[in-house]
């Protein structure tokens, strides 16, 4: 297994952390709790959100140590597509790098609870990559 | 309170609700605050600080957080032009950054509803960290009216389409 990546404050104040890896890439959770909760037991949607943009950034990441690649890494836009209510247990989230350019990353990502087969929420992010840091 | 329980609810204000939104959750937990309304549009405020940045090397909001305002914004425009708090889910939300926020800039995110139909509200809005002319982030999003569903309205749909 990989060395856990270091996760932006953001996520881990939002108490995202690291739990695996699945496919060589980082296995991120976080559990159900008042910092991701919109209406009453059930996560906000921009908490879901805020776990599916760290782990396709996690997944970028090591897709560019393996590169031996470290730029700075600047959010183009994020589409996320909300497919089922996120209820009040652990959800967990995985990227995948669909395209790894020169400049640019494309990265989609999928969250769910406890049916890996039903997700919860999906996400494409485009993601520009400067490397003159 | 002088409102008696039983009167039936005022129409819907996003500066009114935002009085009780904002103590618990998500939305409290980052700090959101009203900033200003109109007839089908909510500003919301969300404070700079030092936990949520995305980045170790540059004191910028994190873009995540930047989402949560804007669907926040996006829920409240939409009870804002419906005038009524009907509960809505987010089906489809998209953020374009246009460049990251200054430097420990709190972020406001303006966001109009429109477009409803029975089933679905459309939404479209900015962020920006002073000047809404030069915005951080643009947004476009769809939700869906939980409350309306259309195999309860109309017996001949019951059993076609749809899901949970």
């Amino acid at each position: 297994m990989t060395e856990p990546l270091e996760l932006p404050a953001y996520a881990r104040s939002l108490g995202v952390s690291q739990c695996g890896e699945d496919g060589g890439m980082p296995l991120l959770t976080v559990d159900f709790g008042p910092t991701v909760e919109g209406r009453p037991a059930h996560y906000h949607g921009g908490a879901t959100a805020g776990l599916l943009e760290a782990a396709g950034y996690a997944a970028l990441r090591t897709a560019l140590l393996a590169a031996g690649r470290d730029p700075q890494l600047k959010p183009i836009n994020i589409t996320v597509q909300y497919l089922a209510a996120g209820k009040s247990r652990p959800s967990f989230a995985v990227g995948r790098i669909t395209r790894l350019g020169r400049r640019n990353a494309n990265v989609a990502v999928e969250a769910w609870q406890d049916d890996r087969s039903r997700p919860i929420a999906s996400a494409v992010m485009n993601i520009l990559m400067d490397e003159g840091r | 309170m002088a409102t008696p329980m039983n009167t039936p609810p005022a129409r819907f204000d996003a500066r009114e609700a935002s009085k009780w939104f904002f103590r618990h959750g998500h939305t409290g937990w980052l700090g959101l605050r009203f900033a200003d309304q109109g007839e089908n549009w909510v500003e919301l405020e969300l404070p700079w600080r030092e936990d949520l940045l995305g980045d170790a090397s540059r004191p910028v909001l994190a873009s995540g957080p930047i989402i949560s305002l804007m669907d926040m914004a996006s829920g409240m425009a939409i009870w804002q032009a419906s005038g009524s708090f009907n509960p809505v889910a987010t089906l489809d939300l998209r953020v374009d950054y246009q460049r990251p926020a200054r430097e420990r800039a709190s972020v406001r995110g303006r966001v109009e509803c429109y477009r409803r139909t029975r089933s679905a509200a459309f939404v479209r809005g900015i962020a920006h960290d002073g000047d809404p002319e030069d915005p951080v982030a643009h947004v476009a999003g769809v939700f869906m009216t939980i409350a309306a569903d259309p195999r309860k309205a109309n017996p001949a749909l019951r059993g076609g389409g749809g899901d949970d």
